[in-house]
This record gives structure tokens, C-alpha cells and sequence, in this order.
């Protein structure tokens, strides 16, 4: 019995020491939003060893940092308010634009974001919208407005999903009513309470990840969807469309971030810098559909992937970015979250 | 004394006399210090102030319990009065795992009352082939259960082609898929103590109120029953308590469409709430229903000893 | 006067039973069938294929999923063995040395893990270890398997003990036996079918665990479960059906194996 209580100590020890050793790249992303292959190819060019949890959603990361995981990983990929947030948490690194060789990438309109001006601790990673899809072998009517999803017609009602995320479903509800975010208005937060909870009736299930699935096997006829995931969702053999609607849409830009007390700071400047190849930018647009923020970019792309209608909005479509909100407006927006899912 | 009762004091022995303290320290060194200190923070934690998305500041507060019980509007500047959200999720899951419990025991007391007046050889498989199904993972279990009832699954492929049915049954994503999930996670927990008690009733007792006219049912109300109760309330024990807090089957099977105990307090840790103190107090609420129960368990169990 | 079988029949009883059996079995044969199927479409039958299970161990999750099942036996037997440890040690000091100070309370204890709903144990491991800055990982997930493994570790082993009158070691000691010899020589040997059993209890139930472990796994950490969980959140998949079936076989075989010890156990008696 000893024995095989130190062997067993022995293995621990070196499975804990293995851990920290150098050559590793530990990297927190969202789920399904990165080639297994590009994973790959960074670990061979440069010998390092790379690990990937996921979250689903950015509240999810910002929980699972709060609660002791800041300082385990290297980089993670949040949306552009919650880079914003996370910054203001104190959970961001800083790096010198000299110290990223293909910095100049970043394409212009990218470079001076709002929630990191300059990109001082960021790189854009890809950026997309938030809107719907519906099913059009149950719904035949016209698809362009957020209607489809809060006051259901009859053929879609109990077989919609949402996003389960207190940010975007509230915010695509705002756009319907036409109520600007971050609003701390009684009578306009009574209306959105109001308007979701008649809506859930309708609704059959909330699911980010999964949202393209139940899409795909028919599980739900509409489903609240990011660009991207929808076009994979039509590539696997699902008859939707993805909704532009006339209310607007959410549009976001995911970054990749330098976190605070990253144990392997160097590895993370590397895989920042690699992702800023436009080749392997390209080759993250080419699996997750969306669009990448990286010149140069065009020459590597699937014609299918670049012109495919949900990246690809009309001209005129409205399109707004999450607000991160203060704290005593955004007590009243999830007390609306918990009142929907009580 | 019954197997498995608890103190074994009857059965005790002195050869180790005085060597407990060092037999029992790494009992309490690991769950003292990795369990018992983790649930005292917890309860400490639910009287501390929130810290905006996430974390506590070291503050006295009874601002988790207020928001917990009392209603104060959506701006929290109307009169309180009672608040039934978070009653109303707890008291939904009470409903829903005690509902799970009264099916499990419906159908695992005459499933432990088969298994348990075979022949002893044919005993031990009976039993074997209610097991197995509990020793696949949990969750794999659960996942299989959402692949054969859902929408277009194979349960309504079939019930489709046969012609039973003209449009999917639309099980999945309902109360009803939870209970299913349920009942098929913790069948096993209510079969197993009854089907041991049952084991030990002494069928001469039946014999006597036969002979004295009894019918079979009025035999098993009036009787049996009684005689094997202690198996039964194990039973329900071990079935309503994990329920109570069951995160995978509201999740998986019902579309985590509103909040149970268990994802209401996940959501304060890992998702959009970021309240910790409040979380802390829904466990501790939590904790102290569960604890109750088993008070009253205890108590009684005891009693029937004595006697 | 009626016969002692009718006395033990009820109507109805059989059939429930049936129903029991095929709502228990329903769908893990339904998955395992399906786990064979050689359409990518997982609802449509495109024939018996073994396609998915080379994707369990040659495709592009694999890597993930085999890292995830070493770690997840790592931790099941790493916490079945100081699990069970424990639990002996804990099983002897209540049978075996008379009444002691906090007997009541130390029983208490020992079930503690059965008694805190899982969701609770999960929250409190994961806010105490970042309070107490123990950075998670594989050795956090062992730690908090272990804890919830004792209880379960500790049943079969001390009702075998109380099955076991202390006869034996009082002759043994009678015969110039000291304390020890008469644990390792003449009760370990008796009790090793409730350590048995002990152990492959918390095995199982290490092996079984999600929810805990979801909450304090470290970065880049993943066992079965959490991997599995974490690929069926976005659709149910046919690899993920060959692995379910692989695990279910090795289920059955290790219950097959602890009811095999259970019953040699029982002929020795």
C-alpha cells in the first residue's frame, strides 16, 4: 500500500510539475472557433504545447477569471465590451506594439477601438453579428424582423431557441422595442421585462452552444445565432436563413487578449503574432465564417466563406456593439435575466 | 442490528482502544479541511457585500437573504413584500424532485418486491440488471435519454413510421423529459434499500393475515408496508436529496429554460449574475432544507431502534 | 389456505418490472446501435460500420478525448486508493477502538460528503481553493474526488467489519500478537472483500463525477465527462456515441467484477 502511495505521489508531483515547464500555451476560447490543424501548425512551427478550454459565453469567462482561473492562462477571446470590462477588472497585460512583427496588420478601422484604444493589450481575432435563422421549410413568410422571434408567428412558436446570455438576448429585445442600451428608464425597463416575458412562452429552449445544433437537427424552426454559426449550420444541411433585421442587429468584434499574470507571456506575444498572419487569420475565417480584422487576408479566403450571405449584410443594415453597462443599471438588466428564468 | 446502521456501537470492540485520534486524522484532514471549511466560507460569504460581477468585499451584509426573501421591485425602491421568484424556483425544484421521488417510488417498490421474493439464485441477476444501468455515468445516461426522445429521435421515428403518432411527441424540453431524466438517474437509490428490507420481511407475518382472511392488498397496506417503511424512507432519501439539486437533467433534457436550485446558484459563479454572496446564501438555503430532512430521518430512525 | 408464492405475488408487479428494465435500457442500447451506424447523419440508418470507433482513437478529437480518459483513470484510481486508505483507517477506529472522544461527530463527518448537495460541494471547492490561491488543476480535481469518495469507500468496508466478530484478532493476540500483527496478519485479510468493493466503489464513482469536477478543474484539465459535456453541449455526435458505448462496456465489466468479489466474499463467510 505504500509503495503504491509514492508511486502514485511521484506520478502527481510530475504531472503538476509538467504543467508549468516551459514550451506551453494555454489558451481560453470560445468553443468551436478555432481549427484543431492551426492549433497544430503554431505548436510545430514553434515547439510549444498548447492546451484550449472553452467558454460559451462572455460572462462565462469573466465569472470563471473572477474565481481564480486569472493567472493560468495565457490569452482568451473576448467580445469587444467585455475586453473593455476586463481592462476596467484590472485583467489585462499590456504589450508594445514592437513587440507583435506583424502588428501593422490590423486593419486601419480596427486599430483605434474604442475598448482598446490603440490595442494596447488586444488583437482583433474576428468580428461578425448576432441576429436569427429561421427554417424556411416551416416558415415561408417574409424574414426581416426581430418580430419573428419576440411576437412569433404561429408556425414558429415553441420551437424557437436564444442565445443563453443575458447580454445579447436583452439587447436584440432592446433593438425590437427601439430602446437604447444601458437604459435605467422605468417605463422602458418595464416594457422589455414585459416584452420577453411574453415571448418565452414561445420560446422552447435557451442554448449558445447549442444553437447551431438544434437548428441542424430540427430541434428549433428559429434560432437567435451568430453570423458565422449560422452559415455552418446551413453548410451542414440546414435549410435557414440568417435574418437581417430592419430593427438592427448586434454586431461584435472578438479580440484576443493578453491576460494578466500570463505564465507563458512570451508564447502568448507569439501566438497573438502568428494569428496576425493574414494566412492563418484567413484560415480562421475559412472554419468559423465570420470575418477576419487582418489585411491581406482576401487571397486565402473560400470564395464560399467570403461571399457567403450572412457575412455579407445589405448596405444599409443597422448594426450596434454591446454596451458594457454601469453597475446600477446592470443590477436592473439581470434581475430582468433571472425574473425571464425564474 | 440492522446492516449498515450507524453507529455499529453494539457491535464495537476495544482492540485498537486509543488509537483512533490517528486513525481518524486523515478522515479529518481531508473532508474538515477540503469540505467542512469550504461550506463554512460559503456560509460565511453569504453575509458578505457583492462585488460588482463577481467576488466579495469583506463587509457585513444581509443584503444576499434580503434579495433571497423580499421583493423590493425591479428599481428596489417599492415597499418589500414577499419575494416568490427565488421561493418559487426552490419550491418548483422541491416539486419537481419530489414528484421524481413519488414515480421512482411507485415503480421501484414493486420492481424491489419482485427482485426480492425470487429465488435467491435468480436474486442476484434481477438485481444485477438494475444496477448496471446506474454504473454508466450520469451524464452519458442523460445524453442518451435526449438522443431517444427527442424531436427526431428514434422514439418518434418509429412511432412515426409505425403510425402511432402523426407529429413528433415534443417530450423533449419539457417537465416531463426532466422526470424522465430523474426517475432514470436515481431509480436504482430507491430499488436497492427497499429490496433490502423486503428481503428481510418474514413472509410468516403475510401467512398470519391470511389466515385470518386478509385480502393481498389489505395484507400489503396494513402490513408489509409498515414493516418495510424504514426501506422505503431510505429510499426516498437517497432519491429526493440529488435530485434536489440536479444540474444535468434540467439542463440537458429541459432546455434549461428556467432556473432550478442547481443552475440558479451555477448561474451566481460561472454565468451572467456574478453574485457570489447570493449564491452563497441559495446554498446555504439549500444546505439547510437538505440537513432538516435528514434531522428528521435521523430522529425517526432512531426512535423505531429504541422501540 | 393459500400457498407461500401467492403470498409473495402481486398482479401487475412482473410487468412493472419489465417496464423498469426497458426504460433503464432503452436508451443506452438505443445509443449503442446507433454508435454502429455508418451514416455522419446520427437519426438515419446507413449501415453497420465501425467507423466511428477508429474516429475515437485515430480522428482529429482524439488526442483530447485519450488525454481526457488518462487523466480521468488517473484520478479515479489515485482516489480510490487514498480513499479507500482513508476509509479503512476510519472504518477500524469506529468498530474496533471502543468509544472515543467525537465518535458521533467523526460519523458525522465521514458522511458529510453525502449529505452536502453536489452543487453546494462544487461552488464552495471552487470559491475556497481560489481563496486560499491553490491553483487548479489535475491535483485540485484529485483532492475534492477524494473527499466525496470516502463515504463510499467507507460503507462496504465497515459493514464488513461489523460482519466480522474480533474473535479472531483477540486469539491472535492471545498468541503474542501485537496490535499490528493482529490488523495485518488476521483482519486486513478477512476485510479485504469490504476493501474490495470499497475500492471499486469510489472508482466508479470518481469515474462518474461531472458536476464537481466541472467546477475545479484547472486550465487545460479535462476528464471524460467534462470533455464529454463539453463536446454534446454543441450536438450529440456519433463519436460521442462509441465512446458512450466503450464506457458502458467498461462498466459492466467492472460491476461484473465487483459483484464476482462480492459473491466469493460471501461463499468464505
Amino acid at each position: 500500500m505504500k509503495k503504491l502511495f509514492a508511486t502514485t505521489a511521484l506520478a502527481l508531483i510530475s504531472l503538476t510539475v509538467g504543467a508549468q515547464a516551459e514550451g506551453k500555451l494555454s489558451i481560453y476560447h470560445w468553443f468551436e472557433y478555432i481549427p484543431q490543424e492551426l492549433l497544430d501548425k503554431f505548436s510545430e512551427e514553434y515547439d510549444v504545447e498548447v492546451t484550449m478550454d472553452t467558454f460559451d459565453s462572455n460572462e462565462a469567462l469573466l465569472a470563471s477569471l473572477k474565481a481564480g482561473k486569472l493567472g493560468s492562462y495565457d490569452v482568451a477571446v473576448p467580445g469587444d465590451y467585455m475586453v473593455e470590462i476586463m481592462n476596467g477588472e484590472g485583467m489585462l497585460d499590456t504589450f508594445e506594439p514592437s513587440e507583435l512583427s506583424n502588428f501593422g496588420n490590423i486593419e486601419d478601422k480596427w486599430l483605434d477601438v474604442s475598448f482598446d484604444q490603440g490595442r494596447k493589450s488586444s488583437i482583433p481575432y474576428q468580428w461578425g453579428s448576432t441576429s436569427f435563422s429561421v427554417n424556411k421549410d416551416v416558415y415561408g413568410g417574409e424574414l426581416d424582423s426581430l418580430s419573428l422571434i419576440f411576437d412569433p408567428p404561429a408556425e414558429l412558436k415553441g420551437k424557437i431557441n436564444v442565445l443563453d446570455t443575458a447580454g445579447e438576448t436583452l439587447t436584440l429585445a432592446s433593438l425590437y422595442l427601439g430602446i437604447p442600451q444601458c437604459s435605467s428608464d422605468r417605463e422602458q425597463l418595464k416594457e422589455l421585462n414585459a416584452l420577453v416575458q411574453s415571448a418565452k412562452a414561445d420560446w422552447a429552449s435557451f442554448g449558445s452552444d447549442v444553437a447551431k445544433d438544434v437548428l441542424v437537427s430540427g430541434d428549433a424552426a428559429a434560432g437567435m445565432i451568430w453570423s458565422g454559426f449560422s452559415a455552418k449550420a446551413r453548410g451542414e444541411g440546414a435549410n435557414i436563413e440568417y435574418v437581417f433585421p430592419k430593427e438592427g442587429m448586434i454586431v461584435w468584434m472578438d479580440n484576443v487578449v493578453l491576460l494578466k499574470d500570463a505564465p507563458n507571456r512570451d508564447n502568448a506575444l507569439k501566438f497573438m503574432n502568428f494569428l496576425l498572419e493574414p494566412e492563418n487569420a484567413a484560415a480562421v475565417t475559412n472554419y468559423a465564417q465570420y470575418t477576419a480584422g487582418v489585411k491581406g487576408v482576401g487571397e486565402f479566403l473560400l470564395p464560399e466563406v467570403a461571399n457567403s450571405p450572412e457575412s455579407n449584410p445589405p448596405a444599409d443594415q443597422k448594426g450596434e456593439f454591446v454596451q458594457a453597462c454601469p453597475e446600477e443599471v446592470q443590477v436592473l438588466y439581470d434581475a430582468i435575466w433571472t425574473n425571464l428564468k425564474k | 442490528m440492522a446492516a449498515g446502521a450507524p453507529m455499529g456501537a453494539g457491535t464495537s470492540s476495544h482492540i485498537y482502544e486509543g488509537n483512533a485520534p490517528r486513525l481518524m486524522a486523515p478522515s479529518w484532514i481531508f473532508i474538515g479541511f477540503f469540505l467542512l471549511a469550504p461550506v463554512i466560507m460559503m456560509a460565511v460569504y453569504s453575509f458578505l457585500t457583492k462585488e460588482f460581477r463577481g467576488g466579495v468585499i469583506w463587509e457585513f451584509s444581509l443584503a444576499a437573504y434580503d434579495q433571497f426573501f423580499f421583493d423590493r421591485g425591479l428599481f428596489g425602491d417599492e415597499p418589500p413584500s414577499i419575494e416568490w421568484t427565488y421561493i418559487g424556483i426552490f419550491w418548483r425544484s422541491i416539486w419537481q424532485a419530489g414528484l421524481a421521488t413519488f414515480v421512482c417510488l411507485l415503480i421501484g417498490f414493486p420492481t424491489a418486491w419482485f427482485i426480492a421474493t425470487r429465488d435467491p439464485q435468480s436474486r442476484s441477476i434481477w438485481l444485477f440488471l438494475v444496477t448496471i444501468p446506474y454504473w454508466v455515468n450520469l451524464l452519458i445516461r442523460t445524453v442518451s435519454m435526449k438522443f431517444l426522445i427527442r424531436d427526431t429521435g428514434p422514439l418518434n421515428e418509429f412511432l412515426l413510421q409505425v403510425g402511432v403518432i402523426g407529429e413528433p411527441l415534443g417530450l423533449i424540453n419539457t417537465n416531463f423529459a426532466v422526470q424522465l431524466g430523474l426517475f432514470y438517474s436515481y431509480l436504482p437509490f430507491m430499488v436497492l434499500p427497499i429490496y433490502a428490507a423486503v428481503e428481510r420481511y418474514d413472509f410468516a407475518l403475510s401467512e398470519a393475515a391470511a389466515d385470518l382472511y386478509s385480502g393481498a392488498w389489505t395484507t400489503l397496506r396494513l402490513i408489509i408496508l409498515p414493516v418495510v417503511k424504514p426501506g422505503i424512507i431510505a429510499g426516498c432519501i437517497l432519491v429526493f436529496v440529488p435530485s434536489l439539486g440536479a444540474f444535468l437533467a434540467p439542463d440537458l433534457l429541459g432546455g434549461a429554460k428556467t432556473f432550478m436550485i442547481g443552475s440558479l446558484i451555477e448561474e451566481q459563479f460561472k454565468g451572467n449574475a456574478g453574485n457570489w454572496p447570493f449564491g452563497a446564501a441559495a446554498s446555504m438555503i439549500l444546505l439547510t432544507i437538505v440537513l432538516c430532512i435528514l434531522l428528521v430521518y435521523a430522529r425517526n430512525q432512531n426512535k423505531t431502534e429504541i422501540r | 389456505m393459500a400457498s407461500v408464492t401467492d403470498l409473495r405475488r402481486f398482479p401487475g408487479f412482473l410487468a412493472i418490472t419489465l417496464t423498469c428494465l426497458v426504460v433503464l435500457y432503452a436508451p443506452l442500447i438505443v445509443v449503442a446501435v446507433y454508435s454502429f451506424n455508418a451514416s455522419t447523419s446520427i437519426t438515419n440508418w446507413g449501415g453497420f460500420s465501425l467507423t466511428w470507433y477508429v474516429d475515437v482513437f485515430t480522428g482529429p478529437d482524439a488526442p483530447k478525448f485519450q488525454r481526457a480518459a488518462i487523466n480521468s483513470l488517473i484520478i479515479a484510481v489515485c482516489a480510490a486508493v487514498a480513499a479507500t486508505s482513508i476509509a479503512t483507517a476510519a472504518a477500524v477506529a469506529m468498530t474496533r477502538a471502543g468509544r472515543f472522544k467525537g465518535k458521533t461527530l467523526s460519523f458525522a463527518l465521514i458522511n458529510l460528503p453525502l449529505m452536502v448537495p453536489e452543487v453546494v460541494t462544487a461552488v464552495a471547492s471552487l470559491v475556497f481553493f481560489s481563496a486560499i490561491g491553490f491553483t487548479t488543476g489535475l491535483l485540485t480535481i484529485l483532492v475534492a474526488h477524494i473527499v466525496f469518495c470516502i463515504p463510499f469507500a467507507y460503507l462496504p468496508i465497515s459493514a464488513r467489519m461489523q460482519s466480522i466478530p474480533d474473535t479472531y484478532e483477540q486469539a491472535a493476540m492471545d498468541l503474542y500478537a501485537t496490535p499490528r500483527q493482529a490488523f495485518t496478519m488476521v483482519l486486513l485479510p478477512l476485510m479485504t472483500p469490504g476493501i474490495l468493493s470499497g475500492f471499486l466503489l469510489a472508482f466508479i464513482i470518481s469515474l462518474d463525477d461531472f458536476l464537481i469536477t466541472n467546477f475545479v478543474k484547472g486550465a487545460g484539465v479535462e476528464t471524460l465527462p467534462t470533455a464529454i459535456f463539453g463536446s454534446v453541449k454543441q450536438g450529440i455526435k456519433p463519436n460521442i456515441m462509441a465512446i458512450s458505448t466503450l464506457m458502458l462496456g467498461v462498466s459492466i465489466v467492472f460491476v461484473s467484477l465487483s459483484w464476482l468479489i462480492g459473491r466469493t466474499g460471501q461463499n468464505k463467510k
